[in-house]
């Protein structure tokens, strides 16, 4: 039995300590906001918070993640109002969406890091692969949420 | 809360309810609302049917709730936003009060396309269902009218509608709709009336915000990949690697025994292993090393390829378009301009990969999908499960992008051969390897251009013979061996250049690889080769290229307003520095006209940086500005990714490339600044803006390379063409 905290929540769980943390989150835990775009740590549709970092959760095996605290887009805000998640909805960012849950967990941890980002900082750190191509809405709402933060 | 609306909130959760007794889903429709907005629920589709319909798109609930169904599905492009501010329009209805479901594909088939042929391809959403949807909106307002002049027995010319109520000015009465839905239901018109023309409309061309994003910042809008039903079991499959080819044999053993595993699937061409998790199912298939009979196939690559496109060049071509003398022109002497150019094949690699999740029983099969075409879905679903298309149910789902991809469902006829086979219900999910790999792509091309410059510098013939896949017979909308498609000659046919002899001609080969619409179809390549080579004329002509393509297209306004636009804007003619260049590229596709400047920097490695694009479309019309900004920049990253990178290769029959480190495409890092500018000529036009934008693109890239390097680029993606010489 693995027990992880998701979302603020216990869960004991009993599957393969190598079973990937995405299919924990997706099919045992029935948290679906966060997506399978790759399973090689390249996309980053997968993204999660584990401990407050930015994971790629296909390439981390749910044994590395016992006892740790895992947020998925479901629990970064009560209520849908994360900073980056305004911003997100004032820019009209999501196309398809598909990715967006993944761009949003990156964008919150990487402002963290970096609360006033240039557009190099934004272009350097954050990798998530799009295909409608909303990175140019993506940029501005980073920039967007940054402010928001300050306020 | 009143009655009706109490019916339309308890039949919808009727129907998940049911669905979930079925096996359905079970999901919160839960998301932050927007006092000033309309919306959709996390679940796209909806019950086909509602109390108080006013017409098959349109239901208002006694509360005033507005039920207004899209006929065309949300990929990403905007539709479910565009399509009911089109209804609205007409409606004079409050918009906080519309809610958005997509229309019923097994409805349409029951009421003999009620809701035209729901194909969500060709960048069709509006530019085809613009008239249908002012109709539907008006009719319903007029119906609404004559309900409240009935009941206030009053001649109707007396009243009028605004913000979801009739008033009567004279008495000064009001009525909100709700309270007239079920009347206006009833009223029959003796005929429909008048659409507003564009000088009227006081909604369409508004800004809106898109309705689906309040669902995609917090992980609420379901994905076909979403479905969870009870008893539902998971696949992963992988077929044949040589597309054609079929399973020979498989030994389980491997997979047998492993926790959670179920089933060995074996179909014609692929196997897959059922299992109680995504994972598990996909680590079992990993064990498993099936043999396959490949044939002949197993043999080519795409450099064979490559030689046949270039080869049937010099062969007989069928005629697309013959004006004037070619011979006759080229027999005169002068400069004679000709090159080759080439394009490879090309993965659409949606976000989300393909899957779908099937629930099949005796008499009735459901489906959970992203589906761009859902009464195709339905026939192919019937194909697959044997059973009627009336006993088929398709529930579609928001589409983790499209790009024509999901215009054909293999991954669903699988998903109901696999649960022919378990007897429960199956979600089948394609790994991204499975995705790349068992596309249909968008076909490898060879096409030769030759030109006749006259004494001015400018073309007096143009001969162009085009060598590419047929799309149509690959996906068996067509059985011609030989003749002209669109799709080939898209771009070339429809030159708009003034070339007095101009002849279009193409062979049609195809080879195993499965060919498809990819984003902009034959534009995608033609665009390319067109403006390519326009540059290197006028480049030949001594010429600028913004001027050149200005001379030959005298006369035509549209044109010429997207290219005065692009060229304003971009600051075009004022110097770059070393290593540096503008790119023109002008192109009309999908009833819209669509120029960009590109500006790039060469390293001296040769490393190619995009770092600004300027855009000007001519849709004629827009519904939504902030959707047509989005969907330009859109396709110009699209279209990036294929100039910059995209290949598929061939090797042993096989696709080489499996997943995004293989197949590379644009992320932030590569994302230069775009400017989108309109130059509308209105009118009668209307065009598609889902296509365009990808288009214009790797031409625009291509032709400011070579004016940064001087090395014009023949073929894509520009990784492989060399940009600097050897030291």
């Amino acid at each position: 039995m693995i027990t992880i905290t998701v979302n603020g929540k216990q869960h004991r769980l009993d599957v393969e300590s190598e079973m990937p943390l995405l299919w924990v989150i997706r099919d045992e835990l029935g948290l679906t906001g966060t997506k399978f775009g790759c399973g090689i740590s390249m996309c980053g549709a997968c993204t999660v918070h584990v401990n407050g970092e930015a994971v790629r959760s296909c390439g981390m095996v749910v044994g590395d993640v016992a006892g740790k605290s895992v947020t998925t887009i479901e629990g970064l805000s009560p209520d849908s109002k994360h900073p980056v998640q305004q911003a997100w909805l004032a820019e009209d960012v999501p196309q398809c969406g598909y990715c967006q849950s993944g761009q949003i967990m990156a964008a919150a941890a990487f402002l963290k890091e970096h609360p006033k980002p240039s557009d190099a900082d934004i272009d350097a750190n954050l990798t998530n692969i799009c295909r409608c191509g909303t990175y140019v809405r993506i940029r501005n709402a980073i920039h967007r949420a940054a402010a928001l933060m300050k306020t | 809360m009143n009655q009706i609306v109490k019916t339309f909130v308890s039949r919808r959760q009727f129907v998940v309810a049911s669905a979930t007794a079925a096996g359905g889903l079970a999901i919160s429709v839960a998301f932050p609302g927007l006092a000033d907005a309309a919306s959709i629920g996390s679940q796209a589709w909806g019950p086909d049917n509602a109390p108080n319909e006013v017409n098959a798109f349109l239901a208002i609930g006694p509360d005033g709730g507005i039920l207004i169904r899209s006929p065309h599905q949300e990929m990403g492009q905007g539709a479910i936003t565009a399509l009911p501010m089109i209804v609205a329009e007409e409606l004079e209805c409050d918009w906080s009060k519309v809610k958005v479901e997509y229309a019923s594909p097994a409805r349409n088939l029951r009421e003999k396309n009620v809701y035209g042929p729901m194909t969500t391809v060709g960048s069709r959403g509006v530019r085809t269902s613009w008239q249908m949807l002012l109709q539907a909106g008006a009719s319903a307002r007029v119906r609404l009218i004559q309900a409240a002049a009935q009941r206030w027995n009053v001649p109707a010319a007396e009243c009028e509608a605004a913000d979801s109520k009739v008033l009567h000015k004279a008495s000064g009465r009001s009525l909100d709709y709700g309270a007239l839905a079920a009347d206006a239901g009833k009223i029959k018109l003796d005929k429909e009336p008048a659409i507003r023309t564009p000088d009227q409309f006081k909604f369409i061309g508004k800004r809106v915000a898109r309705l689906d994003t309040p669902l995609k910042i917090n992980g609420t809008a379901q994905f076909a990949i979403d479905t969870r039903l009870p008893g539902m079991v998971y696949a992963a499959i992988n077929a044949c690697p040589v597309p054609g080819g079929k399973l020979a044999s498989v030994d389980e053993a491997p997979a047998k025994g492993r926790r959670g595993v179920q089933h060995v699937v074996k179909l014609d061409n692929a196997v897959a292993v059922v299992a109680d998790s995504f994972w598990r199912a996909k680590e079992a298939l990993a064990l498993l090393k099936p043999e396959w009979d490949t044939g002949a196939a197993g043999k080519t690559d795409s450099a064979q390829f490559a030689k046949m496109y270039r080869d049937t060049l010099d062969g007989p071509m069928v005629g697309a378009r013959n004006d004037g003398n070619v011979d006759a022109e080229f027999a005169k002497g002068g400069k004679i301009v000709e090159a080759t150019y080439e394009a490879p094949h090309l993965a659409h690699a949606t976000m989300e990969p393909l899957n779908a999740t099937v629930n099949l029983q005796t008499d009735k099969l459901d489906v959970w999908l992203g589906s761009q075409t859902p009464m195709g879905s339905i026939r192919q679903a019937a194909a697959a499960s044997g059973l009627k298309p009336e006993q088929i149910e398709i529930h579609n789902c928001f589409l983790g992008g499209g790009f024509g991809r999901r215009s054909i469902n293999d991954e669903m006829r699988q998903a109901i051969l696999v649960a022919k086979q378990v007897g429960k219900p199956v979600k089948l999910v394609w790994t991204r390897e499975e995705d790349v790999t068992q596309d249909r792509y968008r076909p490898q091309a060879a096409v030769r251009m030759k030109t006749a410059l006259g004494p001015n510098g400018m073309p007096t013939a143009f001969d162009a013979k085009i060598a590419v896949g047929s799309i149509l017979r690959s996906t068996g909308i067509n059985k011609v061996e030989n003749g002209v498609e669109a799709q080939a000659v898209e771009g070339f046919a429809n030159i708009p250049y003034a070339i007095p002899s101009l002849r279009v001609g193409c062979m049609l080969k195809n080879t195993h690889v499965p060919v498809m619409f990819w984003r902009s179809v034959g534009s995608s390549q033609n665009a390319f080769f067109v403006e390519s080579y326009v540059d290197e004329l006028a480049h030949t002509a001594g010429q600028d290229g913004y001027k050149f393509r200005r001379a030959l297209l005298a006369g035509k306004s549209d044109f010429l307003g997207v290219l005065d636009k692009i060229a304003e804007k971009s600051d075009w003619g004022k110097p770059l520095g070393q290593g540096r260049g503008r790119g023109i590229a002008i192109h009309e596709c999908y009833g819209s006209i669509i120029g960009q400047v590109a500006e790039v920097t060469v390293s001296k490695k040769g490393e190619v940086r995009v770092d600004r694009v300027v855009a000007a479309v001519d849709c004629g019309h827009v519904v939504n500005p902030g959707i047509v900004e989005a969907q330009i920049q859109s396709g110009v990253i699209y279209g990036l990714s294929a100039a910059l990178y995209g290949e598929i290769t061939i090797k042993d029959g096989r696709v080489e490339q499996t997943n995004f480190d293989s197949y590379q495409v644009v992320t932030l890092a590569d994302t230069p600044k775009i400017e989108v500018y309109f130059a509308l000529s209105g009118g009668k036009k209307w065009g598609g803006i889902g296509e365009p934008g990808t288009a214009a693109t790797a031409p625009a890239v291509a032709n400011a390379v070579f004016a940064a390097t001087g090395v014009r680029a023949r073929s894509l993606p520009l990784k492989n063409v060399k940009l600097v010489g050897p030291a």
